[in-house]
């Protein structure tokens, strides 16, 4: 509350008025930026629910997601189970709530993994130029190259399925695209004075490069990868769904939904309670990416 | 006093896809200590590509730099360390000369804190005095870049040059991008700081009423070539360059009676890039001949006044 008073109070002292309004301290203004936007709140919102429940799904879970029960299977939504059961007659709402632990592991952990190696591999590209940058550059094309979806695919085919291989899986169509972005902005950011201004100072090259250009350099990534977090999440439902990312009887959103659309026509409950999980996660990752770009405006920072 | 900066025939040339660009062409000058040596000339003529490569934020291509009494021109990496220490510069646009995320105090504290001189209770007393002197209130040691305006910004900029307390500070149109009321506030900080700690300034512009404000010589560049240098008070009587003559006469006047008579300048800018041995200047200049074509030399006309023109003499009228 306090925040958004303060923002609304003309230039205090005598200080000119644009770079004044250019967003008081960091921190605060951008999250009162960001949390007046009611859609980036509302995705804000419903990601903490989902967090919530993962962390606490052993004591929301009613039933053992992985107990089979094929007396009560293909049950309709009920007082006893919320979200009906499926074709083995397990609970589909305490499935679904474990499910959420996967969604967000794999979809957080594979955009981290692609962050991390984008990063390096972008500073590195950016900073030096020349011949490295060339090739790092071209490896970047190959990869894109190939249509996201089929790459992981073809590498969850070659890994197996699991946890791990998937989150690599993943990853590896990531990295390109944070690559690219990080290069971008740091050619832009070296090209600026206070870079030249450190050198002047007597900085090492090390010393730039991290306290000066990738700390100026970070922004546009926290947009992507708040956005690719949610089409990490999308596509591990996706090869689950193909039966090659996380499989049976691990509760997986995209995998019940595999095996919920052959019962589509009859109890279509299992396939649309698991479809509307996946489409709010990545709706509220891709709010919380939009809420970002507005809050973060590149326009609005010095 | 001696000369702090000596330069002769310092070269600076990129080598671009055309051919090299020659941005700064043998050039000599050299600044006495505690003096400001003023550097004028149209966008693109190298007044800039100089400063930086005094300083090693170019490194020259020939020539030679003589700080101090030291050759430095070609420096290893332990020399380099001293020069950042005695040589400094303040940049034109002081909303990208500080880096964003840092605060007042961290960077004025960045060169101190590299040089590991300085325990937590000296850096903060040297903090202090460092924003005093330069005028920025205690209260902003937290605030960051974009919470200032330029003026303050400027300021920052400046405690940052001399929180080393260096000898020579090279100004790169360090008020070009701020408000007239401004410029005033920030050129007399500079002449204090000059006179109290015997700095010694290059201040590259291109706004002649600044120059003549703050310097004592000037040096008029054109397409990486000195043209001329003199005493300021004396270039602002006599100008022995046809290119000299053309930017003083373009310095609007006051006096709505006498308005001085403008020399427009006819022709193109040539090319820096693989220019011709003759006088650069010629392609535009009303007094060209046969003559131009030849490499031109600085001379010494008057005293202390050099030029690089052949006809300098014959149309300054002191030679038949």
């Amino acid at each position: 509350m306090s925040d958004v008073e303060m923002s609304k109070v003309p230039n205090g002292i005598g200080v000119a008025e644009t770079s004044e309004q250019k967003g008081k301290k960091r921190g605060s203004s951008t999250w009162s930026r960001f949390v007046r936007n009611k859609l980036s709140l509302i995705g804000f919102i419903i990601l903490v629910i989902m967090v919530l429940v993962a962390i606490l799904a052993p004591v929301l879970a009613t039933y053992d997601y992985q107990a089979i029960d094929p007396i009560n299977a293909n049950q309709f939504p009920s007082a006893a189970h919320w979200f009906g059961t499926d074709n083995y007659g397990r609970d589909i709402w305490s499935r679904m709530v474990y499910g959420a632990r996967y969604s967000l592991a794999i979809g957080i952990s594979s955009q981290a993994l692609a962050l991390c190696i984008g990063i390096i591999l972008g500073a590195i590209a950016g900073y030096l130029g020349g011949t490295v940058d060339n090739v790092i550059l071209r490896c970047c094309d190959i990869f894109q190259s190939i249509p996201a979806t089929l790459l992981a695919i073809v590498i969850s085919q070659a890994l197996g399925s699991g946890f791990f291989q998937t989150t690599l899986a993943l990853s590896v169509s990531g990295i390109a695209i944070a690559v690219r972005m990080l290069r971008a902005t740091m050619l832009t950011v070296r090209n600026q004075e206070f870079v030249e201004a450190a050198r002047a100072i007597d900085c090492s090259s090390a010393r730039i490069m991290f306290r000066h250009i990738l700390p100026n350099s970070l922004s546009p990534m926290i947009i992507t990868t708040s956005l690719g977090i949610g089409h990490m999440i999308m596509s591990s439902a996706g090869l689950s769904y193909l039966g090659l990312g996380i499989q049976e009887p691990a509760a997986e959103w995209g995998a019940m939904l595999a095996l919920g659309k052959g019962y589509m026509r009859y109890y279509p409950f299992q396939v649309i309670i698991p479809g509307i999980a996946i489409a709010l996660i990545v709706l509220a990752f891709n709010l919380i990416g939009d809420g970002l770009r507005d809050a973060l405006d590149p326009k609005l920072k010095s | 006093m001696g000369n702090l900066i000596e330069v002769s025939h310092l070269k600076k040339y990129f080598s671009t896809p055309k051919g090299m660009n020659h941005a700064v062409d043998d050039v000599s000058f050299s600044i006495a200590e505690g003096k400001t040596m003023g550097v004028v000339g149209e966008s693109g003529c190298g007044k800039s590509t100089l400063g930086r490569t005094l300083i090693h934020l170019l490194e020259p291509t020939e020539g030679k730099i003589m700080m101090d009494g030291e050759d430095i021109t070609f420096v290893n990496r332990q020399k380099m360390h001293e020069i950042r220490r005695k040589a400094q510069i303040i940049f034109q646009d002081p909303y990208s000369s500080l880096n964003p995320r840092m605060t007042v105090e961290a960077t004025i504290q960045e060169p101190m804190r590299l040089s590991n001189q300085f325990n937590k209770q000296l850096l903060k007393e040297e903090t202090d005095n460092i924003m005093e002197i330069v005028g920025i209130d205690s209260r902003m040691r937290k605030a960051y870049p974009h919470e200032l305006d330029g003026g303050r910004r400027q300021r920052v900029g400046i405690a940052r040059a001399l929180a080393m307390h260096p000898k020579f500070i090279v100004c790169d149109e360090p008020v070009s991008a701020l408000d007239v009321s401004i410029q005033a506030q920030i050129l007399n900080l500079l002449q204090d700081l000059q006179k109290k700690q015997n700095l010694t300034y290059m201040f590259v512009t291109h706004d002649m009423s600044v120059v003549r404000h703050i310097s004592d010589d000037i040096c008029v560049m054109y397409l990486g070539q000195l043209v001329e240098s003199s005493p300021v008070k004396e270039l602002f009587q006599v100008q022995l360059h046809p290119y000299t003559k053309a930017l003083l006469s373009a310095i609007p006047s006051t006096d709505i009676d006498n308005q001085p008579q403008r020399i427009k300048l006819k022709g193109e800018l040539t090319s820096p890039i693989n220019p011709k041995p003759g006088c650069r200047f010629a392609s535009r200049c009303p007094y060209v001949c046969a003559r131009c074509e030849q490499p031109q030399v600085l001379e010494e006309v008057l005293p202390n006044h050099f030029v690089s023109c052949c006809r300098a003499k014959e149309l300054g009228g002191f030679e038949a």
